[in-house]
């Protein structure tokens, strides 16, 4: 069954690259430009997993994986973060809030595909 | 990926940077005045760090290095480290300059010297030394992103001979569950690697009734046996590692092997990581060169099979259309609005009964029309903040190149105009700022000396008022120095030396051609470019510009634009047989004129008394050369116009028709420029009609009469 993926990003830039890269490999993908919208868009999809930005206007990335792992529908959905650094710092904070993993940008499109099939079922 | 889709991709990061570069300029004054919240300095951080995203994917690594180095400085202010003094703002003000360039050079393919940015660069560095010592420079994660992975790689890993054996213990803590990984998932990935054997630990399963379902009780000891490198193995557990009690260790042969030495210098030459899933699958283990884009798509095939058409598509609140397109959809709808004119004109002619469903119909489809031109025109209108934004700029070099020191004030940055009239205000615009820092404020000293504050204030405004834009530009310098402008113009013989001018009338004769009133001209204001040209690009957008200045308070520029481009209020008026249309923003008022309020005026001049005044008469029938003979003023009627410099003059025509909306139709394009006249129309009956270029016009008796214009201006 073709995967679902939820990206969130408030870079239209890094929206399009990962729609890209993400339909690519064949997943269906869906999109939300910063934490509010994503928990908009997660009332009416379910994603197999969320690829999502940390610093993103109106609520970051860290403040999306909390909405969510408090959701009891979305919590064993797998959550990517997006961080231009490998700041071992943010990817710590991510994973207190409940990140499953993260992607390093600028990413390959091979490894953000590797990263998404080490979580998703 | 695609040539085409990187392409376009490109385009939209460009598009995007123009939007951040905006967003972080905004930011950054409202940081330099004081009045930036935490999430203002957020945007701004933000946008730095998408432009630097973005720059790293598309491989721009002066832009990388650059926004990298400004990103540093703004997240010390970001975290309280660093505070936006004005000594800070400074710098990182100027950084924004430096980064837009930066961008606009990555835009069009060119190079900036590095050395020219060096400075501001080491400016803002500085700027995160904190107490003189040196903060350890961050390496930059820089990796240029291979992104056409529909290619195959054209250095493959070359994968390790030998095999090894790796004897891994791995239990899951609870948190491994609650972040949502799965145990099961890494086993599989492990097993893509090479052959494994997996014994499952159940020992710690409690009793059913004190199971926690969110505890974790199981581990595994895994065998696996691969050509792997530890480092893929390792990074199968990445996510995983704080979550797990996991130890790997390698069995009969050493835990780095020369292989693998070789790989990882290849890898460290090549500067890209080797892909967790390069490396051969055991399943086909004669195929130890496969590829990792090959190895991708072929575990991704049970996904694969559904390609991108069948993506849902991300909620939209904006499209991006081509301008062409709309530009024809706004000719559309002119030649519907003309269309529609023309059909009232005949059902109108055809006398039907007001109240028969024909004309209730009519009147319905003029609402229609007229709704559907103002949507569109809509579509074109833009907010002039961007143009405000690029005057900070203007103001912060004139400002740094004089030595003076001044702060831009913008207002009404949301109002909105005609995309056209937009950019054709950019040069305009940045003239009349560049003025107002060279010639209007004054230096710190002097302003001190005058009592005022050491910082000259420039305010740009833009609002709203009775459907046309209204621009103004003022200063608090010194205003105008009217004996000076006087002086110079009666040396240059733009005045005689008795003329008798009132103080607007000395202003504005700033926007004759030729006069500068700095001894000197200097780099700045200089260029060759008066004040005149100025005056001539805001009348070719149909606007007008006036002065206002009060000596030592400072000088205001006014500019009155209308908000497109494409239609017009005009009054139909009749001369000689012919409609003209002539544009209601020049119109005073209408007169009838009365034979003791006409005077000559040498041999074939005229003017009109009108209440005290005389303004000069102009006949538009013989001015155009429709007829040879002038009219007679009591039989016509005098329309009482002002040109955008303020001068009133009475234009003649036999009659007045009405008033009406007209679809401007260029001239030039359709058939060549004509002196007086700005453009045409097709009326409802389908004839061609000429729109009077009121400017032009008077401007040819002006030049002429100059002199008795401006004292006729204050007879009485």
């Amino acid at each position: 069954m073709t995967q679902t993926i939820l990206t969130v990003d408030d870079s239209r830039t890094m929206r399009d690259m990962l729609r890209m890269a993400l339909a690519e490999a064949g997943f269906n993908v869906i999109q939300a430009e910063d934490g509010v919208h994503g928990l908009e868009v997660l009332q009416t999809a379910v994603p197999d997993v969320i690829v999502t930005d940390i610093n993103m206007p109106k609520m970051d990335g860290f403040g999306l994986i909390e909405a969510v792992r408090k959701d009891t529908r979305y919590r064993r959905v797998p959550i990517l973060v997006l961080t231009t650094e490998s700041d071992m710092a943010k990817k710590m904070r991510a994973k207190e809030a409940g990140a499953t993993g993260w992607i390093v940008k600028p990413f390959e499109p091979s490894k953000l595909i590797a990263a998404i099939r080490r979580v998703a079922a | 990926m695609t040539v085409d889709t990187m392409a376009a991709i490109r385009q939209t990061f460009f598009q995007e940077c123009e939007e951040q570069l905006s967003e972080m300029e905004v930011g950054l004054l409202a940081m330099d005045e004081g009045a930036a919240d935490s999430e203002t300095v957020n945007a701004v951080f933000r946008a730095v760090h998408s432009i630097k995203g973005g720059a790293g994917a598309f491989k721009l690594a002066a832009l990388v290095q650059f926004a990298h180095t400004f990103e540093t400085a703004l997240d010390h202010v970001r975290s309280g480290k660093l505070a936006p003094t004005a000594e800070v703002m400074k710098p990182m003000l100027r950084a924004a300059d430096v980064l837009s360039d930066l961008v606009e050079a990555s835009r069009d393919g060119k190079e900036i010297d590095e050395s020219s940015y060096e400075g501001v660069a080491e400016e803002v560095r500085a700027l995160t030394l904190v107490d003189g010592e040196e903060e350890v420079e961050e390496v930059i994660d820089f990796q240029p992103a291979v992104i056409d992975f529909g290619l195959p790689d054209i250095a493959p890993e070359p994968a390790s001979a030998s095999r090894h054996d790796y004897r891994i213990k791995f239990a899951p803590r609870s948190e491994l569950y609650a972040n949502a990984n799965e145990a099961a998932l890494i086993i599989r990935e492990l097993a893509r690697l090479g052959t494994i054997e997996v014994e499952c630990h159940t020992d710690a399963v409690p009793d059913l009734d004190a199971i926690d379902p969110a505890g974790a009780y199981l581990s595994w000891d895994i065998k696996l046996s691969s050509e792997s490198p530890i480092e893929a193995v390792r990074e199968i557990f990445e996510f995983v590692e704080g979550e797990a009690e996991l130890s790997i260790e390698t069995d009969g042969q050493p835990e780095v092997s020369d292989a693998d030495i070789a790989a990882l210098l290849a890898r460290a030459l090549s500067g890209t990581e080797e892909p967790a899933m390069s490396t051969t699958d055991s399943v086909v283990p004669e195929t130890p060169l496969n590829t990792s884009t090959a190895e991708v798509s072929a575990a991704a095939s049970p996904i694969a099979e559904v390609p991108k058409a069948a993506a849902v598509p991300a909620a939209q609140t904006t499209i991006r259309v081509e301008f062409d397109r709309v530009d024809r959809l706004i000719n559309l709808v002119g030649e519907l609005v003309i269309n529609q004119a023309m059909l009232s004109q005949r059902v109108l002619e055809a006398n039907f009964a007001g109240s028969s469903s024909v004309i209730i119909g009519l009147e319905e489809l003029e609402q229609l029309t007229r709704e559907i031109q103002e949507s569109v025109m809509a579509i074109r209108a833009q907010p002039v903040k961007p143009l405000f934004q690029r005057m900070s700029r203007i103001v912060r070099e004139v400002a740094d190149a004089t030595g003076k020191e001044v702060r831009l004030k913008t207002d009404g940055e949301a109002t909105e105009v005609d995309k056209t009239v937009v950019e054709r205000l950019a040069d305009p615009l940045t003239h009349m700022i560049r003025n107002a820092v060279d010639h209007g404020i004054e230096s710190p000293e002097a302003r001190v000396a005058a009592g005022k504050p050491a910082e000259g204030n420039v305010r740009l405004s833009a609002a709203h008022r009775s459907g046309r834009i209204v621009i103004e530009i003022s200063d608090d310098g010194a205003g105008i120095d009217r004996p000076k402008v006087r002086a110079s113009a009666i040396k240059k013989g733009l005045i005689s030396p008795d003329a008798q001018l009132s103080d607007s009338d000395i202003d504005n004769l700033l926007f004759l051609p030729g006069f500068s009133t700095a001894a000197t001209i200097s780099s700045i204001s200089g260029r060759g470019v008066g004040m005149d040209v100025v005056k001539r690009s805001i009348q070719a957008l149909g606007g007008r510009i006036s002065i206002s200045s009060r000596p030592g308070q400072g000088s205001t520029f006014s500019m009155s634009l209308p908000l497109t481009l494409a239609v017009l209020d005009g009054m139909a008026v009749s001369v000689a047989g012919q409609t003209l249309v002539v544009p209601l923003t020049a119109i005073v008022e209408t007169l009838k004129p009365k034979k003791g309020e006409l005077h000559g005026l040498g041999a074939e001049g005229r003017v009109m008394a009108i209440r005290n005044t005389f303004v000069p008469l102009i006949d538009v029938g013989t001015q155009l050369g429709f007829r040879d003979t002038p009219a007679d003023p009591e039989r016509s009627v005098a329309i009482l116009v002002e040109t955008g410099g303020g001068a009133r003059n009475a234009l003649l025509v036999d009659s007045i028709q009405d008033q009406r909306q007209v679809v401007i139709k260029s001239l030039e394009t359709n058939y060549g420029a004509v002196a007086g006249i700005a453009a045409a129309t097709i009326l409802g009956d389908g004839r061609v009609a000429l729109i009077l270029d009121v400017d032009a016009l008077v401007s040819g008796t002006f030049e002429d009469h100059l002199g008795e214009s401006l004292r006729f201006g204050t007879v009485g």
